[in-house]
């Protein structure tokens, strides 16, 4: 959206984030870039830590040690200059449901402290390119998920970030808003809008990200493009995203967050801190 | 900075705008203390409330105990409303029994030699039976019963006292006087008789106010944070301290609404006046609401969930309700409980609001209090702030 020759290759640099709730630690360590203009698949089971990553990312939480910029903004310290640039589409739907879209646009609008005009321009433009005009002005509480979600997206988009982080965007909708939403998402990333996309959806990830890191446990066991990835499967021809993902993070269903039991993890071959583990 | 007050406002309206929509809150909002001040209002006694009371009656002397019991029976608190209902029983043992039944609530016995006494000129007795399992209707059965006593004691006094006066042939002497040389009157600052309603009255509505700056503080952060619209607003370059002062705002807001019916609802349907400025009565409202808000988002920074939050200040709450002097006077509490009431902006907001409406008190004589309201509100608000501004992205 802006000129981009003038700035960084990497919009997001994190260093050894961490972050322990008491005596469990979430996040381990993790160091990653993501490049500008890329749409970045933030992939890893149930607990693994992709949520609370990305609320460090956007400073909704305080991390525990290590550090990250947004477009060179500490997360830290500079924590309104991120927020300048960067919308959330969070695991739970961040809308009013006894405000209409309209006023819950307008709500958030002008807590980013943008102008009614300029809130409703962007808003209809949004609205209107995601099917929601006939609706704008009914309570959120008649919606059904899937018209949430895609208001959600209008209300994350509002400021015109330069990142936008989509935590699980397609969970629970029916094919037909899924496909509208993936195909936004790629309509947006063209744009010039940097995505992070977390999603237990290995065709979503596939079909739209460029690059993926593979999260478990708290520590990033894969990190490379979907290309790559998939040639250092072993035993498998013509593999699939969620064959990596099964190889890199195991079979172990994830009930609980307690000491995993390696049985199908990569030996170290993956990059990443896959196979470096020490619990 | 400049930014603060614009931000509190859209979060405040926000707040407001939501509440407005949402029908069941917005009911319950209303009833509350609707509810509260009817209950109190009817339920709770006061002097004149006892009515038709039963008390078992045991006359084992004849027609002077008759005299006595009658007095009693036909004893009117309100024209046409009987102070007790008497019932009839043979011994002291069978009364006892009858309160232990519960068939009754106290009663009377005159013993064989009453009359004979009085008539040999020497002090009869009496015996009330009081029911301890309830004192109030016991303590003012009690208390009505000696003066009815009394009164007839005195009767019979001063036909004996003319008698002898009669027989000395002394001049000026009033036996009413011998009887009872002092007579106390009762000097009110007010005119007319105040009741337990005006005594409660002040206490529910500083109660009901703070309590939706209190418990709506809280419930209302964490229901945004289960919901996850806490996300949004965290997210928006905005200072923490907006968000949360807008949020007390609004809740501030709808604490003097539900004051407001309160105080209306005690002057037109329980004829309580406000004897004082009804501009102070405002001042020390919002001065109390003010000095609630620091608690209010201390609690709401400490819990996560709205369970915790409601169960918090439960805690917190329902010993306040009790310490504070709402419903008791602190001035019947141990000295330890009356130190730890002293405690309590609660206590103060109170005080301040009793003097002000029943005795019309004006600011110079509320002056103590409102410090302390101011006081405390700033000191808990420079604790809570920073921690809320730290918790909330713990």
């Amino acid at each position: 959206m802006k000129n981009m020759a003038e700035k960084s290759k990497n919009i997001i640099e994190v260093k050894s984030l961490t972050k322990k709730f008491k005596s469990f630690t979430a996040v381990d360590s993790i160091s990653l870039e993501v490049k500008r203009g890329e749409i970045f698949g933030f992939l890893g089971p149930n607990g693994a830590g992709k949520s609370t990553t990305i609320r460090m990312l956007t400073t909704l939480l305080t991390p525990t040690s290590g550090s990250a910029t947004i477009e060179g903004f500490d997360i830290k310290k500079d924590q309104d200059n991120v927020r300048q640039h960067i919308g959330l589409v969070a695991e739970k739907i961040i809308l009013y449901n006894h405000l209409s879209a309209m006023e819950n646009l307008e709500f958030f609008g002008r807590l980013n402290h943008l102008s009614k005009e300029v809130i409703h321009e962007r808003a209809e433009k949004w609205i209107k390119r995601l099917g929601m005009e006939e609706w704008k002005d009914a309570q959120a509480a008649t919606y059904s998920t899937g018209m949430k979600q895609r208001i959600n997206i209008v209300r994350a988009l509002l400021t015109e970030p330069d990142i936008l982080f989509l935590d699980e965007p397609t969970l629970g909708l029916d094919p037909q808003t899924t496909f509208m939403i993936r195909t936004f998402i790629q309509e947006l990333n063209e744009k010039g809008i940097t995505i992070i996309l977390t999603t237990h959806d290995m065709i979503e990830a596939e079909a739209l990200s460029e690059r993926v890191a593979i999260i478990d446990h708290g520590k990033i066991q894969a990190m490379d493009t979907v290309t790559n990835l998939k040639r250092k499967v072993k035993g498998k021809e013509n593999p699939t995203l969620e064959d990596v993902f099964l190889q890199v993070t195991g079979l172990e269903i994830r009930d609980r967050k307690g000491k995993p039991k390696r049985d199908g993890g990569g030996p170290g071959h993956w990059g990443g801190n896959a196979g470096k583990r020490v619990r | 900075m400049k930014h603060v007050l614009g931000d509190l406002l859209q979060i405040t309206k926000k707040d407001l705008l939501e509440f407005a929509r949402d029908r069941i809150r917005l009911i319950t909002f209303v009833i509350m203390p609707i509810f509260m001040m009817v209950l109190t209002g009817f339920i709770f006694p006061s002097q004149t409330s006892i009515k038709n009371v039963p008390i078992g009656v045991v006359n084992e002397n004849g027609k002077t105990g008759d005299q006595l019991l009658s007095v009693i029976k036909n004893l009117e608190i309100t024209s046409g409303n009987k102070a007790f209902q008497t019932k009839d029983y043979n011994s002291m043992d069978a009364v006892k029994d009858g309160i232990k039944k519960q068939e009754i609530n106290g009663g009377i016995v005159v013993p064989p030699d009453f009359s004979r006494k009085l008539q040999a000129g020497q002090q009869a007795d009496v015996t009330i039976v009081e029911d301890q399992s309830n004192p109030q209707i016991s303590g003012i059965t009690t208390q009505t019963l000696t003066n009815i006593i009394q009164g007839f004691g005195q009767q019979i006094g001063k036909q004996k006292v003319s008698v002898l006066v009669a027989k000395t042939g002394a001049k000026g002497l009033n036996p009413g006087a011998i009887i009872q040389p002092i007579q106390s009157r009762l000097e009110g600052i007010l005119p007319g008789d105040t009741n337990y309603f005006e005594f409660v009255a002040p206490g529910i509505m500083a109660m009901v106010v703070m309590t939706a700056v209190l418990t709506g503080l809280a419930a209302s952060v964490s229901r945004e944070r289960e919901q996850g619209t806490l996300d949004g607003i965290l997210i928006s370059p905005i200072s923490r301290l907006a968000i949360i002062l807008g949020k007390a705002a609004s809740q501030s807001i709808r604490g003097l609404a539900q004051g407001a019916i309160v105080l209306l609802l005690a002057m037109f349907l329980f004829g309580v006046t406000i004897n004082g400025s009804i501009l102070l009565v405002i001042l020390l409202l919002l001065l109390g609401i003010f000095s609630f808000v620091g608690l209010g988002i201390l609690v709401s920074s400490a819990t996560a969930e709205q369970e915790t939050a409601t169960q918090l200040l439960f805690m917190f709450q329902f010993p306040m309700l009790f310490l504070s002097g709402a419903f008791f006077p602190i001035q019947q509490m141990p000295q330890v409980m009356q130190d730890i009431a002293h405690l309590l902006p609660l206590t103060y907001a109170i005080e301040a609001l009793r003097k002000v409406i029943i005795l019309g008190a004006g600011i110079s004589q509320v002056t103590n209090e409102l410090i302390v309201l101011v006081a405390f509100g700033a000191v808990t608000l420079v604790i809570a702030v920073p921690l809320f501004r730290k918790m909330i992205t713990r």
